[in-house]
Parts: structure tokens; sequence; C-alpha cells
């Protein structure tokens, strides 16, 4: 096991500088000028020249991306362009808002997720696996960002239970576990959750029915075994792969949806990137792609050695 | 199945707790403190260390509240032109022996939030801050939103405790107009930010005063900073102590809220989570309006046009067929159909009622026949089109719907016996062609450019698109426009010291544009802003600005 966990994190360094070389070119290869964030349009040459050198933007690309990376590895990743703070402490900010929103539609859609599917498969073809599969199929094929604008107009503007916007009522910096706070978080974790949710309750379904219809879960119950001891080992046999989605399904979350933080100015990951992109702010830019792009590196390994642990086959694969 | 009837009845008793908190939890009263909430469009809160970023909106949020410049706009009126006031300067003249040179009288008895005085040390060191490099205060971030809008001035110098003598690199009369992008932060609290600050040399320390500074900041403006979440929220408190007292807020305290999408304001607003919004989202004024919320909207210093290529070879260099493109657009007919209401045609930069309006003799207005006879008279009609191409974007800050609208002029034009072709690229890179002109790759074969344009100041507003020493990469004459005439009006208004004098300078200026047809003239912008009935006192000037001091919130 140790062996597989060291090859694994040694596949992760590659991974890590190939990220970051990628997010560095492809913010750089886009059209337009890096300071439109400082320098407006009628802004002289000479102040654009002066502004160039002062934000190191008139070196070599490959200069420009060695001492990014220097710094980066020492964890500075700049200040931001446009508001001069750090970027790394704006990342984190964001990062931590996303992952208590992630957390929260996880649990949601998740749970939702594994009962529908252990439902929808153990009772398939009647109608509850139906009824299970259709919300399913909604889950995945809704649009989220409608769904949360539906959401605000029923709870939001009509009946006025939820708040619509926001991170709490003193913003997220003050944020606090009571319902004050909790009930900033419900629309737009229940909107966040619905897709997770329908992924989570497919790839369940078919494997318990896959699972039911194998021999030993015949040789099982042949055996005597009861139905909640059948019911235990097709959990048991479908958890690495039931693991490995919501992994993903976590990673998609954690890397923070741009139009839900959007449409519910949520103060996430996903709210600073439309910022930085609209900005054309570059360090922030760079520094938020290549934090969630590891932070998703990090969440496979994590996965990777779970599935690992609860399924010996893996590991000697 | 009896899993599901338990899970069942533990939802609907989840369910049935949760609505009966979420209704328990609702607001329930007010305190003594008014609070006026205010969703903005920006997707962060404006810089607030003294020179927003974000444009105008960021001056409006973070500079005019927290800060004041030597200048001033005045924001009283909803009906006169918005003009240049005194601020924290009381008076201003040129010297008359050099016309670089200027004497400005500071106002006496003005305090920054932290309690140091206002002084000449003050303005030498705020512009310092933007222009001398050698500064400590000085600020590679603060640069470009500042220097470019007074870009004449080089330097500053105390001649007694309030009084300051700026200098400018040539004779410039716009130097009072461009002061109001000026704004005065406070020297001692940034000194004593910069004393206890880490960094390793002095450039690193003094980033670290400012970026203190941005989160405590201290100007003399009628609201003094409270809380600052970066990102989220913004609290002003109201500032007993302002040197204007007709100008101390009404309101207690003010807090901002950055929402960039316009549904989710819209949705803030009609839940009672804001007071106010910006830029409500057009489809929903008239839920807004049905619900008892206020749409205030007033013609605002902003053209949209479309800019014309005027090198050789170009099909505008006939002023036949920039009149004609000019007369063949039904205005009215944009602003109550697609925009509803929320535009003000244009008929040239300015408006009748500004001082910078002058008289044209060419009267931009819908006249389809006019037009076609125009149109023939330069070789053109049905059979034989004239192909022109403009760049565009399908969003982007102060372009409203750009693309719905370039297609109406699409087929507005059409009409007339032009066949257009759009050329529809990203927002930015729109923004940085602008810079490069008509001749550049760039242009990809575009005869005319879709940006919209601030016209608060004549530099932003004509001079650099009308002076052919402007053209690219200088300023934003994209279209190489080379008319002597401009050249001598700009010149004139520029040595024009004399207020009147330089706005009936600059006011001629205009018109012998607008007498040109040197833009397509489209639209201004309104500003719409959706205001929650309890709002009172709200006065929307004639200005990308408002003044939030006279606002009151009713119980």
């Amino acid at each position: 096991m140790f062996i597989y966990i060291a090859r694994r994190i040694v596949y992760v360094i590659p991974i890590v500088i190939s990220v970051a070389l990628v997010c560095f070119l492809l913010v750089h290869i886009t059209p337009g000028d890096p300071l439109v964030a400082v320098l407006p349009a009628d802004a002289s040459q000479e102040l654009a020249a002066q502004l160039r050198v002062a934000y190191g933007f008139d070196r070599p690309l490959p200069v420009q991306f060695g001492l990014w990376l220097w710094k980066a590895l020492h964890g500075d990743l700049g200040n931001s362009i446009a508001t001069g703070r750090p970027v790394l402490a704006e990342v984190l900010r964001a990062v931590g808002n996303t992952v208590t929103l992630a957390i929260a539609a996880a649990t949601i859609g998740f749970s939702f997720g594994l009962f529908f599917g252990l439902v929808a498969g153990y009772f398939r073809d009647t109608w509850i696996d139906k009824v299970a599969t259709s919300i399913a199929i909604a889950g995945v094929s809704v649009p989220h960002y409608w769904l949360g604008m539906v959401l605000v107009i029923i709870f939001s503007v009509q009946l006025n239970w939820l708040p619509a916007v926001g991170a709490g009522p003193g913003g997220s910096g003050q944020w606090g576990w009571d319902w004050e706070h909790l009930k900033y978080l419900v629309l737009p974790a229940i909107t966040t959750s619905v897709i997770p949710m329908g992924i989570v309750t497919r790839t369940v379904r078919a494997l318990t029915g896959d699972i039911l219809s194998q021999d030993f879960v015949e040789a099982l119950r042949a055996k005597g075994l009861r139905e909640t001891g059948v019911f235990r080992h097709v959990i048991k046999n479908a958890a690495p792969t039931a693991l490995a989605v919501m992994g993903l399904q976590l990673g998609y979350m954690l890397g923070g949806s741009i139009l839900i933080e959007t449409v519910f100015s949520w103060p996430g990951s996903g709210l600073l990137l439309n910022s930085a992109i609209f900005q054309r702010d570059l360090p922030l830019l760079q520094g938020t792609i290549l934090v969630l792009a590891l932070f998703f590196v990090f969440l496979n390994l994590v996965v990777d050695i779970a599935q690992a642990a609860i399924d010996p086959r893996i590991k000697r694969s | 199945m009896r899993m599901i009837g338990y899970v069942a009845r533990q939802t609907a008793a989840a369910v049935f707790m949760l609505t009966t908190a979420s209704t328990l939890a609702l607001p329930q009263s007010a305190s003594a403190e008014t609070v006026l909430r205010i969703g903005m469009t920006a997707a962060d809160v404006p810089r607030t260390l003294g020179q927003p970023d974000q444009g105008f909106e960021g001056n409006r949020f973070t500079g005019l509240t927290m800060y004041d410049a030597l200048t001033m706009w005045d924001l009283s009126s909803a009906t006169k032109a918005s003009v240049v006031i005194p601020g924290l300067a009381t008076e201003w003249a040129v010297n008359d022996a050099d016309k670089t040179k200027w004497t400005f009288k500071l106002r006496p008895g003005v305090s920054f939030h932290d309690g140091a005085p206002f002084n000449a040390d003050a303005v030498v060191w705020n512009v310092e801050k933007v222009l001398k490099q050698d500064a400590p205060q000085f600020d590679a971030s603060q640069v470009g939103v500042t220097a470019s809008r007074m870009p004449t001035l080089i330097s500053a110098k105390k001649i007694d405790d309030m009084t300051v003598e700026l200098t400018t690199k040539e004779p410039d009369s716009f130097l009072p107009i461009n002061l109001t992008n000026l704004f005065m932060a406070s020297p001692s609290k940034w000194q004593a930010l910069y004393e206890k600050a880490q960094g390793g040399d002095a450039k690193a320390k003094s980033q670290a005063a400012w970026a203190s500074f941005a989160k405590d900041a201290s100007g003399t403006g009628p609201w003094k900073m409270s809380k600052f979440t970066p990102r989220e929220r913004l609290e002003l408190i109201k500032n007993d102590k302002y040197w204007d007292t007709a100008r101390v807020p009404h309101v207690d305290r003010l807090v901002l809220l950055p929402m960039p999408e316009a549904n989710a304001r819209t949705a803030a607003l009609l839940s009672g989570q804001v007071d106010w919004i910006e830029a409500p989202a057009p489809d929903a004024v008239k839920e807004i309006t049905a619900r008892g919320f206020k749409i205030e909207k007033n013609e605002q210093p902003h053209v949209w046009p479309w800019q014309f290529s005027r090198v050789e070879g170009s099909p505008w260099n006939d002023i036949r067929v920039r009149r004609a493109a000019n007369l063949c657009i039904d205005r009215e007919g944009l602003r109550d159909g697609l925009l509803a209401g929320l535009m003000v045609p244009a008929t040239g930069t300015f408006e009748p009622g500004h001082p910078w309006r002058g008289k044209p003799e060419f009267q931009i207005k819908y006249d389809l026949p006019a037009a076609q006879k125009l149109m023939k008279e330069a070789g053109f009609g049905p059979s034989k089109k004239l192909s022109v191409k403009v760049q565009t974007s399908a969003s982007g800050s102060g372009q409203m719907l750009p693309l719905p609208m370039n297609e109406y002029l699409q087929q507005a034009l059409a009409e007339c016996y032009f066949d257009v072709k759009l050329d529809v690229i990203e927002w930015n890179t729109l923004f940085t062609n602008w810079r490069r002109g008509t001749k550049d790759p760039s242009a990809n074969g575009a005869n005319a450019t879709n940006v919209t344009y601030a016209a608060m100041d004549p530099f932003f507003a004509m001079v650099r698109f009308l002076q052919s020493s402007m053209a690219p990469p200088v300023s934003n004459n994209w279209g190489y426009i080379n008319n002597p005439k401009f050249d001598a009006l700009v010149t004139k208004a520029r040595t024009t010291f004399d207020a009147s004098l330089r706005d009936e300078a600059l006011a001629e200026l205009h018109a012998a544009s607008v007498d040109d047809a040197a833009f397509l003239y489209v639209a201004h912008d309104v500003g719409p802003r959706a205001l929650s009935p309890k709002v009172k006192g709200f006065v929307q000037p004639k200005s990308w600005f408002v003044d939030f001091s006279p606002v009151t919130l009713a119980p």
C-alpha cells in the first residue's frame, strides 16, 4: 500500500507542473492587454510602457513563467492587478466559501443520490425505479443556473422565506453555523446538488442492479442470508465505483460554479474566476486556476488511495 | 417499503421545521440606525484606497463617497447639465505670464477622517502618489486610472499652507475639469501605516501600506469607511463633520454589495435584501414598477456610436454617406422598442442644454427620404449597395445591448442602401483594438468600430477622437480623423482660460463635429437604477455620478 501511495504521489508532480504551465500559457495567449484593469484604453503610450515595466509584463514569457513558478513554489502567487491584494489570500478565502457550499451540496446531493440509486436499483423496473430515475434525469438535465433563478423567484421573491443572494448578513467574513447564516446557503446548495444527485443516482442504480443480478448474490440468498445482509454486500461491491464518481463530483463542486455563484452572488472561487476573467486580472486568474487544479489533482489522489483501501484489486493492478 | 415511508415522514417533518424556522427568522424589526443597501453591478467592491478602479462606477461608489477632489461635479440637479464646481479648492487661476502654471486656493477648515488637516502638503503628496516615481507613496496601481485622466499635469508645489501651484506640460485649460479625478487621501494615515508596514524595501513597505490603507481608508468625503470585506461588501458611515454641512448624509450607514448578475440584483431588490440596485434587468422593469418600486434614469454623458475610419479608401470619407447614416436611424423606435425606454436618442455627443453643445447646422434625426437622397447623390441605390463593416462586441461596460442594437442598425441602414457586416469580437479585445486604429490588422478590415465612451470632460468626449495628433498609437482617434478645423478648435479651446470662453470654444468644436457627422451618433445611456419606495430625496443628475447625501429612508 505504501508503494502504491508513493507512486501515486510521484505521478502528481509532473501533473502539477503541466497544470501550472498550461494555466500560465492559457491566460497569456488570449488576446487583449493584461493591464486593462488598471490602464484605460486612452492612457498614453508612455504610461502604458511604464506600467508594463512596473508589473513585469515587459519580460519574455519564459522569464515571466519561471519567476511566477518560483514564487508559487514559495507560496506567493503575486498580487491581483485590479485590487493589489495578495492572490493567495483572495483565492483561499474564495475557496473556503466554495468548500462550504460544496460540502453542503455534496451532503444533499450524495445523500439523495445514494438513496434514490439504491432504491431504484433494488426495485428495478417498478414504479419506484421509474420515479427515482425520472428525478435523476431531471437532475442532470435541468440547467442549474435556471433552477437557481426559479428557486430564487419562488423562495426569495414570492415567498420571502430565504435570501436571494450573499453569504450571510455580514458577508462570509462573519460566517456562523446558525440559521441566520445557513439560510443563505440553502438555495445555492440545493441548486449545486442537483447534478451530482442525478449522476450518483444513475451510477448507483446501475451498479446495484448489476450486482444484484450476479451469481454470488443468489449464493448469499441460498445460504439463507437476510435481505439486509445481502444489501450490505451490494453496497460494499458498489462502493469503489460510487466513491470514484462522488470524488469526481466533489472535485467539480470544489472547483466552484461560475454560474451558480454568480446567480447567488456567493463569494466563492467561481465568482472570483468570473471577476478575474472580466477584469482580465492575469495573476488572479492564474492563481485561481492553479489552486483549483491542484485541489482537483489532490482530491483525485485521495480518491485513488481510498479506492485502493476499499478494493485491494485496484492496488494490485 | 417501510423504509420509504419512514424517510417520507422524516422529510415532511424536516420541510415543516425548515419552513417554520425560516418564517420565524424573517427580519423582525429595524434598529434606530438607518441603513441604505445598494446592489452594484460591479463584480467586486471598487478599490477603496483613493483612486478607484472599475471606471466611473468605481468613482461613484468608493471615490466620491469617501474622498473629495480639488474640483467636483455639481450633482444637485436632474435637469441642468452637471458642471464643475469648487471642491477642496475654493478658487483657481492660471498664471498670466506662464499658462502652464495654475494657482489653487484650498478650502480652510477641512479635515481627513483620521483628524489630520487638509492642506497644501496633502495636495502635493496626492499628486506625487501618481506622478513622482521616486516618492515613497508612489503607487503604480493607481497611476493608470488617474494619470490618463489628467494627461497634462506634471507636478505640484506648495506655495503656502492653503495654496498650491500645479504645473502642466503645455497650456491646458481643461485642468480644473480633469482634477475631478484626483481624490485626496490622507497622507498622515498612510504614513502611520507605512511605518508599521512589513517589507524588504521601501517599495514593498509602500505597497503594504497602500494595502492596509485600502482596508482602513481616510479621505475628506461625506462618508467614512466602517467595514470592508473584499469582494463582498463595503460599509460606510456618515461623516457628521463633513465640511459641506448641506451634504452631510441623512442616512447613517451605506452598504455597498457587488452583484454582477442583473437578475440576481433584481431578485435581491424584490425580496427586500437591498433598497437600491443599479441597472435592473431590462425585462424586469415592468414587474419592478408593478410592485411599487421606482425606476430612476436620466441622460448620461455617454455615447453609443460608430466611429468611422477616415483613412484613404474608406467609404465614410464622403460626408454625404456619413450624414445619410445619421439620418437613417429611427432612434426613437430603438428606444421605445428594443431598449424599453432605457436610452436617450443621440443627436451628437452633447444634447441641447449642455454648455458644450453649440449650434450645429446639421440636425441629426430620422429622415429616411433625405438619407436615401444623400446616398443616391453619393452614387448608391437599391441595386448598388455600399458595403461597410463594423467591429463590435457581444457585451462590455457601457455597450448596452451591442449585438441587438447593431442588428437594428444593420436593418435600418439597409433601407439606405448600406450592406452592413458585423465583426463581433470579445469586449476586452475590441477595447484594446480601439487604441490600435483602423490600419492595424486587428481591425480585420472594419471601417467602423463600436466602442462606447464617457463624455464627462472635453478630452475624453472630443479631443482624443477629433484631434489629428491623437491618432494611434497616441490615443483613440481610431479612424485617423485629420481635419484642420478640428485641430484649430481643439487648440483654441485648450488655450482659452476664461471658463465661459473655453466652453464657447468647446461648443464650437462640438458643433463642427456634428456638422461633419464625425460619428454615427446613436444613443446615450440613462443609468437606470431601481429604488425601493422607502428611498426618498434622490436626485439623478445628468452624470455618471450621484450624490447619496440627500437620500433618506422612510420607515
